[in-house]
């Protein structure tokens, strides 16, 4: 799981030099939307150069390749589909081009020899594509979902606003398509990399929904999306205690018993175990807890 | 005259000039030049022969780019040239 996904353009050597040392979780290698059309092969061949220079960096690596409707799309593949990846972001995904993808992708593995099985992140930036998520995330491969409200709301012919209610039904809706299959559920960014008021707060309205990640387009956003999707240190305190009763509970053979006045059960005690997962997860304990 | 451009003259990256050639020539303009002259002719030599091309005018004015950039750059100046000539 991730809380981060830094987008980096993929024909910018600044950037792509200095990927690791952002701190996301995760980032995304855009051969897409902010590559023009007249350096697409520039993108790929710097991206597949890159691609080779690097060994175990810190953060997870995703390229978004073009769309399926465009003449692009197999030279980003053969390019980039290698074992230093972890997945591929697929934009406006629909089942039919992920299943395509996923032939693709059957194809290079087996052709090259790959070690590791690519991943698939559908953007989700149609109606269709909204209509479809569940059946999106039942898919093989798929590692999570990436809301893309920029494209949607252009879909929808709605408004993008500061509230972001126009995109509450399709958040939520990914939300419960991505825990009901253990994905990441990542929520689209936000656009005004100046405003750090608004980012908080729109991070804060897609964690309410249930979304457990945000994409970045500039790495001053990360520390912001990484206070907000992380265990705040009360929670994490709050589950090492609940974790801490539970066992004295379980030695005394206890199903259900209370702390600070209030009855802790099962659900409860999971919850506390996910928080503390988490925090390891994010090294957010202490070496002695870690 | 068939040409190949890539690369910027932003911070970290190289513009490549290539051109057909009867010999090899590597001119390399760059900001470190003073510590890295030696390094990015070699990266460019590397680069050459591993795509077997002997002959070739090679201009590079580096702003500071890794190797990995300037052997991409090199690379797709070379493909765009090879593209004119069809």
């Amino acid at each position: 799981m991730v809380r981060s996904m830094l987008f980096i353009p993929g024909n910018n050597p600044a950037m792509l030099q200095n990927a690791d040392v952002f701190g996301a979780d995760a980032v995304i290698i855009d051969l897409e939307d902010a590559v023009s059309i007249q350096e697409k092969d520039a993108a790929r061949i710097l991206v597949k150069a890159y691609l080779e220079s690097i060994d175990h960096p810190p953060m997870k690596i995703y390229i978004r390749i073009n769309g399926l409707d465009t003449t692009d799309y197999e030279k980003d593949l053969q390019s980039v589909v290698t074992d230093q990846i972890d997945g591929i972001v697929l934009p406006k995904a629909k089942v039919c081009d992920v299943e395509r993808l996923l032939t693709l992708l059957y194809k290079i593995e087996s052709e090259t020899h790959m070690q590791k099985i690519i991943g698939i992140i559908p953007i989700v930036e149609s109606a269709k594509s909204v209509l479809e998520i569940e059946k999106l995330a039942a898919l093989s491969r798929i590692q999570g979902m990436l809301l893309g409200a920029e494209d949607l709301s252009a879909d929808m012919e709605l408004t993008r606003t500061i509230t972001g209610t126009e995109i509450e039904y399709p958040r939520a809706r990914m939300a419960f398509a991505c825990k009901a299959y253990k994905i990441d559920a990542i929520d689209t960014p936000f656009t005004d990399t100046s405003d750090n008021l608004g980012l908080i707060a729109d991070c804060q309205k897609a964690q309410n929904l249930g979304l457990n990640a945000k994409a970045a387009i500039h790495p001053n956003q990360l520390e912001t999306i990484h206070d907000v999707f992380s265990p705040s240190l009360q929670r994490i305190e709050w589950a090492k205690r609940v974790l801490k009763a539970a066992k004295k509970a379980d030695d005394q053979g206890l199903g259900v018993f209370s702390l600070d006045g209030k009855m802790i059960d099962k659900p409860i005690i999971e919850r506390a175990t996910k928080i503390m997962e988490s925090a390891k997860r994010y090294r957010l304990l202490p070496v002695e807890n870690a | 005259m068939l040409t190949g451009i890539a690369g910027t003259l932003e911070s970290n990256d190289a513009m490549i000039t290539v051109t057909p050639a009867d010999k090899l020539t590597i001119e390399v303009k760059s900001v470190v030049d003073a510590f890295y002259h030696d390094q990015i002719v070699k990266v460019i030599k590397d680069t050459l022969f591993d795509s077997k091309i002997a002959n070739i005018s090679v201009m590079c004015q580096d702003k500071g780019a890794l190797d990995y950039t300037i052997r991409a750059r090199l690379l797709t100046a070379i493909s765009r040239m090879e593209e004119q000539n069809g």
